[in-house]
């Protein structure tokens, strides 16, 4: 597993130096095409600087540049305990010193991506479609493959590649344009009068033929690299999960998906688990996507027979695919048979539509940090996040209802992760404390455990005491 | 002269390289003892959250009282284990009373619906998936480390330093595999 990793830095740093040597070639010319000899060195140095600012940015601001603008929002516990235990499972799989944070992206097609520079700082974010559509599996395993990205250090040489190409892309483009509108420039002949001009002629076509060329080439090495990484992770969240099906199932419903991603640009689009921009062209797409076919993707997960080491993977890639090296080969030397296990039985439940759209819904106003009221009439009201009045009358039955707004807000998502933790780690503590809540009457009512989580009792409530859900505190209930 | 600079410089890169394995194994064995709390933490939590699924579910189950006395009787003996052997068998143990008693909870919709017990279930089953994760992590990284005493040349260095090989550990396939009997009379 380490020397995987250490293989897969090692290619990612000469990535990294290839392309970073190219930009740096193609400064030279361009400089020299515009100034002669000396303006190769100052070329020289525009683009080194380039180089520089651009990975100092990518590599300090990178991460939060990327959440920002796929408008994700860091959440707590409590919006989706899901996933934050599959985040949490994955992680102890993984051996990752710290927990990611996690972020929702409120958006209806179904995605996900990873960042971070470090293990030890990363994040992971899935939109609010992704959940919705997903079982615990299908999540476990999508989940898996953003966790590999973090571990097989993809994320930070992605960026970093990116920017490059990035950069590259900019510099060809701006000397490009300005050829096209100086029209072979009078400021090129100018200087050739002054002797060497026939340097400055050669060094004016190599420019040229290496601004049309290095972008497309740069770019072409960058696909390449990326899709071959989307295996890497594939086989490596099937070491993870030991459940290959789980990632091939989270794929088919990924790609039968018709929304497209509104934050996603093709900046970004290098980073999240299936391609979030649409294909225009089919057979065009397949050349120049940064994600490898998907219906690939889902044989090979399926052609997976023996068992759930990465030398398995990459036998059912050659099944598919033919002879081609996906996995380095410190990974293909470790033959220790690894058991396919067998899917949860509690994953297989299905939802009407109707309910799964309102869940989706109410998930993303949990993001957006909305509270949930439940009226007696069993409405459920969502209050916007500034709402600051401590009455409000249901819409279906007209009933005042008082609102805690304090403990409300306490419930939607502004409690610290940490406390999480501690609740459990106290929960032989809290259980000791119960509390006694007497009733006043006989009809609904709702008041709040000590741990600030909303209770309601309805008329026909008998029993004498109940746990909250929330701290595990018993809760005992004395009648009038 | 420059025999001695020669000398100096190789007897310094051995003694670095030296000093480069030994750190190596250092981290490796901090590694194995890191997963090894991993997976004790998560099984202290799922002791402490079966009572709260113990809990829920003895108002709805009147007639299954066995079960979840058995239940509790597991818990306490896992709790009780000592050596890394012990646990194991004492866990697995525990994992054949849970894995029954959710068979059993498929008999009452009405507790499958309640949503207290829907919390408790989605963190057992997540603390049991925890467990298996932290476990098989465990396994990897002593297979690593078992590797790195065994090969040379750090096979050297781990003789010298008193390095020794960590076992593994394995829940018994048996017992996991138990399937509780049904009895329709």
């Amino acid at each position: 597993m380490w020397e995987l990793i250490r293989a897969n830095k090692r290619k990612s740093l000469f990535l990294f130096f290839v392309m970073g040597i190219c930009l740096l070639v193609l400064g030279f010319f361009i400089g020299g095409a515009y100034a002669g000899d000396d303006g190769g060195f100052i070329g020289l140095f525009v683009a080194f600087g380039i180089w520089i600012l651009m990975s100092m940015i990518s590599y300090f601001r990178g991460d939060s540049i990327i959440l920002m603008m796929s408008r994700a929002k860091k959440v707590s516990y409590n919006v989706h305990p899901q996933l934050f235990n599959v985040v949490e499972e994955m992680k102890l799989a993984a051996n990752l010193p710290v927990m990611p944070d996690i972020y929702i992206i409120p958006e209806e097609a179904p995605n996900a991506f990873a960042v971070g520079k470090k293990p030890e700082y990363c994040a992971i974010a899935v939109t609010a479609g992704l959940l919705e559509r997903l079982n615990r599996d299908e999540l476990q395993g999508v989940i898996a493959h953003e966790m590999s990205h973090i571990l097989n250090r993809d994320v930070l040489f992605m960026t970093f590649s990116g920017v490059l190409l990035g950069s590259i892309v900019f510099l060809s483009h701006v000397f490009l344009r300005s050829m096209w509108f100086s029209g072979g420039g009078s400021r090129f002949r100018s200087k050739s009068s002054k002797g060497g001009g026939q340097l400055q002629l050669i060094l004016i076509v190599v420019a040229l033929i290496m601004a049309i060329l290095a972008p497309l080439m740069a770019r072409l090495l960058y696909l390449a690299i990326s899709r071959k990484r989307e295996y890497l992770a594939d086989a490596s969240a099937v070491r993870l999960t030991r459940y290959p099906e789980g990632l091939a199932c989270a794929l088919e419903k990924i790609s039968l998906n018709n929304y497209e991603m509104k934050t996603a640009n093709k900046a970004t689009a290098a980073l999240y688990i299936a391609n979030p921009l649409k294909p225009k062209g089919m057979k065009l797409s397949n050349l120049t996507s940064t994600h490898p076919p998907m219906d690939e993707r889902i044989r090979i997960l399926r052609n997976i027979s023996h068992g759930a080491n990465f030398i398995d993977y990459q036998n059912a890639f050659t099944s598919i695919k033919g002879k081609q090296n996906i996995i380095p080969s410190s990974g293909i030397r470790e033959r220790k048979k690894i058991n396919i296990r067998t899917s949860t039985a509690a994953s297989t439940q299905t939802k009407s539509t109707k309910k799964s759209t309102r869940d989706l819904g109410d998930l993303m106003r949990a993001v957006n940090k909305y509270m949930f009221l439940s009226c007696a009439c069993g409405l459920k009201m969502k209050l916007p996040p500034n709402f600051k009045k401590d009455k409000i009358s249901c819409p279906r039955c007209g009933r005042e209802n008082h609102v805690p707004i304090a403990e409300l807000a306490a419930m939607s998502g502004m409690i610290a992760i940490d406390e999480k933790n501690d609740s459990i780690q106290n929960n032989e503590q809290v259980k000791q404390d119960s509390f006694v809540y007497n009733r006043t009457g006989k009809g609904w009512e709702t008041f709040s455990c000590r741990c600030g989580s909303p209770k309601q009792l309805s008329p026909a409530f008998n029993k004498a005491s109940f746990v909250c859900n929330k701290c595990g505190r018993k809760i005992e209930i004395k009648g009038p | 002269m420059v025999g001695f600079i020669v000398a100096i410089a190789i007897l310094m890169i051995i003694v670095l390289s030296l000093i480069g394995i030994y750190n190596g194994l250092i981290r490796l064995r901090n590694q194995v003892k890191n997963a090894w709390s991993q997976i004790d933490v998560q099984l202290k939590r799922r002791h402490d959250l079966i009572p709260n699924l113990v809990e829920t579910a003895k108002g709805y189950m009147k007639h299954e009282q066995d079960t979840l006395k058995g239940i509790t009787e597991a818990r306490s003996k896992a709790m009780g284990a000592g050596s890394v052997g012990d646990k194991a068998k004492a866990e697995s143990e525990l994992n054949g009373a849970m894995s029954k008693f959710f068979l059993v909870v498929e008999n009452y919709p009405d507790l499958k619906a309640n949503s207290n017990f829907l919390a408790v279930q989605e963190e057992l089953t997540s603390t049991e998936n925890k467990i298996a994760f932290a476990r098989q992590s465990y396994n990897d990284q002593v297979l690593f480390f078992n590797n790195k005493i065994q090969m040379f040349p750090s096979n050297v260095i781990a003789g010298m330093f008193n390095f020794k090989e960590n076992e593994f550990f394995e829940i018994e396939d048996e017992a996991e595999r138990a399937v509780p009997k049904v009895n329709f009379s």
